[in-house]
């Protein structure tokens, strides 16, 4: 993480897409996915910015979560795929061969759908990733789980019980815990694929509000199929539809002004 | 098909009651304006009245908006129906509010107090019905060109009802026992004034509902 880059010396790409004088976390440009030969991403132009929630919202099939997959490499895992074009993570393209996938794992976290925390131990799912990058010293570990069970809003619930299995909590705790072990690493972005979708509406609002207060310190890319969610919680918002990037902007101007009919449409539930 | 049908409908239907609303709004300006004429205050009394069920239609319109915003949970275009049916709703209840106070002049003067009712006040009600006109007209086709176009009418009343309290005040010099009179007449000038300040109020509601932006058509 913290690679010095240099992103930010073309404002305007060679697509026309204008660029904000901002830090830019990953800078995608002329991307192109295909699944066999299934065209699933098509000519994506898109800067995520940091420290920002940017949203990405479409109808199912549209490409929001492969290109989600494609900022950590994990759409790899499908043999039949290739990509054309370029995704800089700080100012090095992640498609490039020479790009290690482990480096950029670490500075990347992701969050799932359905939560996911191991069968063990609240203690032992936030200590994991930092044993595996070679931490032993129990005492720091200690301070990495407290540090990060706090940053995910769950300490307060959780403190009494760190022997207890993970599975033992809510789903909408579940899924606090995961997005604290992703903290315990201390990534440079948060992936987050529909984070909320298998929470009830309450758990649901504690991780909107976490998200809100990690964006402080992250950079966070959200999939969401809940357009309000998008609305109430991200910085920007880029609406895909059949691969394409169809419209990118501020949240407020996407869901108050948005310049595509096709937009429009999406966004007042007139298709998808 | 189209998605959101129930939706759709129920936003059609709330467009048909606020264009209800302006048509009984025009009908209370063009009644009022003629029991000032004839100086009949019976029908006054009809028009003070008649202004009850255009309240409840305002009330109506406000809580089924409230209810589809809650309910629906609308963005964009379909918040920014919503938002200006409650906007144009709110502006038609006072410019309904503005006739029935021509009514209560009319009430004031009282019936055969044999006084010529200015020209002036006519010419203005005829500026006014052709702007609720044009205002139900751009609504219903979303047409701004006819928004701005309301804004240029209002401008005529304005200068109408200037010139109008001119003459009124040269009178009370040469007539100071007409006061009383001239002094309704000047109410009734003021509230056909209002009247068209609002219409303009519904032209920019209507520039906001297709631009998205608002402008200010008063200044």
């Amino acid at each position: 993480m913290n690679l010095v880059t240099d992103v930010n010396q073309n404002n305007i790409n060679s697509n026309g897409t204008e660029r904000e004088n901002k830090n830019i976390v990953y800078d995608t440009k002329d991307l192109n996915l295909w699944y066999g030969n299934t065209h699933a991403l098509r000519n994506i132009d898109l800067p995520i910015y940091e420290r920002e929630v940017t949203a990405i919202i479409g109808p199912s099939g549209c490409g929001k979560s492969t290109y989600l997959k494609t900022l950590n490499r994990m759409v790899e895992l499908v043999p039949s795929v290739h990509t054309s074009g370029t995704i800089k993570y700080r100012g090095r393209d992640i498609l490039d061969k020479s790009f290690k996938v482990e480096a950029l794992r670490t500075s990347v976290g992701m969050v799932f759908q359905k939560p996911n925390p191991f069968p063990k131990s609240i203690y032992d799912n936030i200590a994991y990733g930092p044993k595996i990058h070679g931490i032993r010293n129990k005492k720091i570990l200690d301070e990495i789980v407290e540090k990060s069970l706090r940053g995910a809003y769950i300490w307060d619930e959780v403190k009494d019980r760190l022997k207890d299995n993970a599975y033992s909590l809510s789903g909408g705790q579940q899924q606090r815990i995961c997005i604290a072990r992703c903290l315990a690493i201390e990534p440079d972005v948060i992936l987050m694929d529909e984070p909320t979708s298998a929470l009830d509406p309450k758990s649901t609002l504690k991780v909107e509000e976490l998200i809100q207060e990690l964006k402080k310190d992250y950079s966070i890319v959200i999939v969401t199929h809940n357009m309000q969610q998008a609305a109430r919680i991200s910085d920007r918002t880029a609406f895909f539809l059949n691969g394409e990037v169809v419209e990118y902007t501020d949240t407020d101007t996407l869901f108050s002004t948005p310049k595509d009919k096709r937009t429009e449409d999406y966004i007042t539930g007139r298709f998808g | 098909m189209v998605a959101r049908e129930q939706f759709e409908s129920e936003l059609a239907l709330m467009k048909q009651k606020v264009i209800h609303l302006a048509e009984g709004a025009k009908q209370q300006l063009q009644d009022s304006v003629s029991a000032l004429y004839q100086a009949d205050t019976k029908f006054a009394g009809e028009v003070i009245e008649a202004d009850k069920k255009l309240d409840k239609m305002d009330l109506d319109i406000n809580e089924t908006a409230i209810l589809l915003i809650a309910k629906q949970q609308p963005v964009a275009s379909d918040l920014r129906k919503l938002i200006v049916a409650i906007r144009l709703s709110t502006d038609l209840e006072r410019m309904a509010d503005n006739a029935k106070n021509i009514a209560r002049s009319t009430t004031h003067l009282g019936d055969n107090h044999g006084m010529e009712i200015p020209k002036s006040l006519g010419d203005m009600r005829d500026v006014a019905l052709r702007m609720i006109d044009l205002a139900i007209l751009a609504y219903k086709q979303e047409d701004i060109s006819l928004a701005r176009e309301l804004s240029e009418l209002d401008d005529q009343i304005d200068t109408m009802y200037s010139n109008g309290l001119q003459s009124l005040l040269e009178e009370t010099v040469t007539n100071p026992q007409k006061i009383q009179f001239i002094m309704q007449i000047a109410f009734c000038g003021r509230f056909i004034e209002r009247f068209g300040d609002h219409l303009t109020n519904i032209a920019e509601s209507i520039m906001y509902l297709v631009k998205g932006e608002s402008l200010n058509l008063n200044e």
